[in-house]
């Protein structure tokens, strides 16, 4: 019974994963696939880890899963910020049909790489 | 203390990572080992470490803390969805652009953990952060105003962080 849960949630985690990877595919620019590969990507790897914790329970899987699930949730969207933020700088375009950027009305990114 | 709690952190990792409680009993050697290497970590990088160290010993942060992973999780799923829908639907709908959201937030560890939670938010991913203003791409605008989009996106999380954080 648990490895039949523990299975079903990886399967979920796993077509979360594909649909990451569709994303990647049909999204327009740099930005929307970064968003759709991380937020989808994430979840699926959460739940790859959770099932990996429900049928491995209380032992040094379970434990190095729940580890692991943590790092996952600290580590991709700082991954996320990281390389909007250094493509955003490098001049990557957005998509033409995108509505409004802010942060090129305020001009900030290329004060900041007239500072440093 | 400073020094202390970062002690205290590394063994807890320590201990999830090696798991010392085998079917033969605890696991003493590890548990050990992990005690001198957690001390000889904190002398050596608790000065980087935070410059508020009493904070962790508030039991009603943690508390806190317990709903905001509640509301980080369903944020968290309710996104995941949101894009699975989005990427599979055959007219692809989405409308992306960069707004500007101020925070109330003071603390550099609390600005970092609200980039991050919106980093998780529906279509939503911080590009900058400058003092209290975020950039955040959205793929799906729906207020592009400063304070709508604020009480939208950031208020959620934020009037739970002010309560771990600052």
């Amino acid at each position: 019974m648990r490895e039949t849960i523990g299975y079903l949630f990886m399967f979920i985690g796993v077509v979360f994963d594909a649909i990451g990877c569709i994303g990647l595919i049909r999204l327009p620019d740099l930005y929307n696939r970064l968003q759709a590969s991380l937020k989808c990507v994430a979840m699926g790897t959460s739940f790859i880890l959770l099932g990996t914790m429900i049928i491995a329970g209380f032992s040094p899987v379970g434990a190095k899963a729940f580890l692991c699930l943590l790092f996952v949730l600290i580590i991709s969207p700082t991954t996320e910020h990281a390389l909007a933020r250094a493509s955003y700088i490098a001049g990557v375009k957005m998509w033409e049909k995108s509505t409004v950027d802010r942060l090129k009305e305020d001009n900030v990114a290329r004060e900041r790489i007239r500072v440093e | 203390m400073k020094r202390l709690v970062l002690a205290l952190l590394s063994f807890i990792v320590w201990i999830l990572l090696i798991w010392p409680f085998t079917a033969y009993g605890i696991d003493w050697q590890g548990i050990i080992i992990g005690i001198f290497s957690s001390i000889i970590v904190g002398i050596l990088f608790g000065d980087a470490f935070t410059d508020s160290p009493h904070r962790f010993f508030e039991i009603r942060r943690y508390l806190w803390l317990i709903y905001f992973i509640f509301v980080f999780v369903w944020s968290f799923l309710e996104a995941s969805f949101d894009f699975a829908y989005r990427v599979l639907h055959p007219s692809l709908p989405i409308k992306p652009g960069i707004i500007k959201v101020k925070t109330k937030l003071k603390k550099r560890a609390g600005i970092a953990m609200l980039a991050n939670s919106i980093g998780f938010a529906p279509g939503a991913v911080t590009v900058e952060v400058v003092g209290d203003t975020l950039y955040i791409h959205m793929a799906c605008l729906k207020y592009q105003d400063t304070d709508e989009a604020t009480a939208y996106v950031v208020r959620r999380f934020e009037r739970i962080l002010e309560r771990i954080f600052e």
